[in-house]
């Protein structure tokens, strides 16, 4: 995999960003996907043109990808399983007052 | 002819037809992402067109609409500015030895930032809020434009630069086609009687007190650039009039042969 930083000269290959968007009526930056380019300002005129040529957004991030420390596939099992059954973590055993509408 | 009908067709075809010139690069872009701001960029100009040649149709008041317009009209008969039909692969004159390629992406670039730079200096003087177009569907289309051409200039000013003080390879390449294309923006400033009688009217603009804003815009990215700013030339193309290069026959060949050969053909 080819990433930002020292290794793109040997590879010959623009580094990787990762790209977020914010639609008009969402708060949050979501992950859209992913292009090449030389450096963070070409990635964000990249991703205008590749990412929001549908008014898909109103703000871009662009990030380098290999700045992203993932969790690894393989730990799925011991990292998400034990979750499943520890129900009593929803904040569903609550009666709500009928005071307070719209939680 | 009616000089806002000739102004018209000047504008919607130099669109038109550097539209058409972009949109060989689609599916032949250097990068994936490039191809498609490349294309986004050449369909930007050919909805400018539609818009420009369907108000040329109902002010002509022939019946002509922006299809007949693009399609059924020779070479002769239209007014875009030579520098738009120029090939994507740059002059015989600028070829370069070992580069055999059919586009040359430097040659793209260039011509983008000098017309592109051309066509926001238009847009903002017929949108000028002390003395707009007296035609209201010019300066709507103008405004709209405007937002659109600003980012091509953004797009080409970029590139230029990348290429400009990039290699040494990309920088004489640059260099080569800014040397090409320079003489032919001599015709976007070369106001004639079409011009005059526009601008007299209040319809349209006058070409020539556009180009000192045009060459800072221009010499700044130049400069930016390590490019050289080509000496002045007494050069001026005659596209605007009707006479254009030898390159305008086969784009127009390409672009018109299916609704010549099918007239009612639809999606």
């Amino acid at each position: 995999m080819s990433g930002a930083g020292e290794d793109r000269m040997s590879t010959n290959e623009w580094p990787l960003w990762e790209v977020f968007i914010r639609s008009k009526q969402g708060l949050d930056h979501r992950h859209v996907g992913s292009l090449h380019a030389v450096d963070s300002a070409q990635a964000v005129r990249m991703a205008r043109d590749v990412y929001t040529r549908r008014m898909e957004g109103v703000s871009i991030w662009v990030v380098p990808s290999n700045s992203i420390t993932a969790s690894d596939p393989d730990d799925k099992a011991e990292m998400f399983d034990p979750a499943a059954d520890k129900i009593y973590r929803h904040p569903t055993f609550y009666v709500l007052p009928k005071e307070v509408e719209h939680m | 002819m009616d000089a806002r009908v000739q102004t018209l067709l000047r504008l919607g075809d130099a669109a038109l037809i550097l539209g058409q010139r972009l949109g060989e690069w689609t599916g032949h872009g250097p990068v994936l992402e490039e191809d498609i701001a490349m294309a986004n960029v050449a369909l930007d100009l050919i909805g400018q067109a539609r818009l420009l040649l369907s108000h040329a149709g109902l002010l002509e008041g022939a019946g002509r609409d922006e299809d007949r317009l693009a399609y059924f009209r020779d070479a002769r008969e239209f007014r875009n500015f030579t520098i738009c039909e120029l090939p994507n692969s740059g002059l015989a004159n600028c070829a370069m030895r070992g580069h055999t390629q059919s586009g040359d992406y430097a040659f793209t670039i260039v011509r983008n930032l000098l017309f592109c730079a051309w066509q926001v200096q238009l847009w903002q003087a017929l949108t000028d809020s002390r003395n707009p177009s007296n035609d209201a569907q010019l300066a709507g289309i103008a405004a709209k434009s405007l937002k659109e051409s600003s980012y091509h200039l953004r797009h080409a000013a970029d590139w230029t630069v990348r290429f400009g003080d990039g290699t040494d390879e990309s920088h004489a390449r640059a260099q080569a086609a800014l040397d090409a294309l320079w003489p032919y923006t001599n015709e976007l400033f070369a106001d004639d009687a079409v011009d005059a009688a526009a601008a007299q009217s209040g319809f349209g603009v006058l070409g020539a007190p556009l180009r000192a804003a045009w060459l800072a815009q221009v010499g700044a990215v130049l400069e930016e650039a390590t490019l050289a700013q080509p000496r002045d030339s007494a050069f001026v193309s005659t596209g605007k009039s009707g006479l254009h290069s030898e390159h305008l026959d086969f784009l127009l060949a390409e672009m018109q042969v299916l609704p010549r050969a099918h007239p009612e053909a639809v999606w």
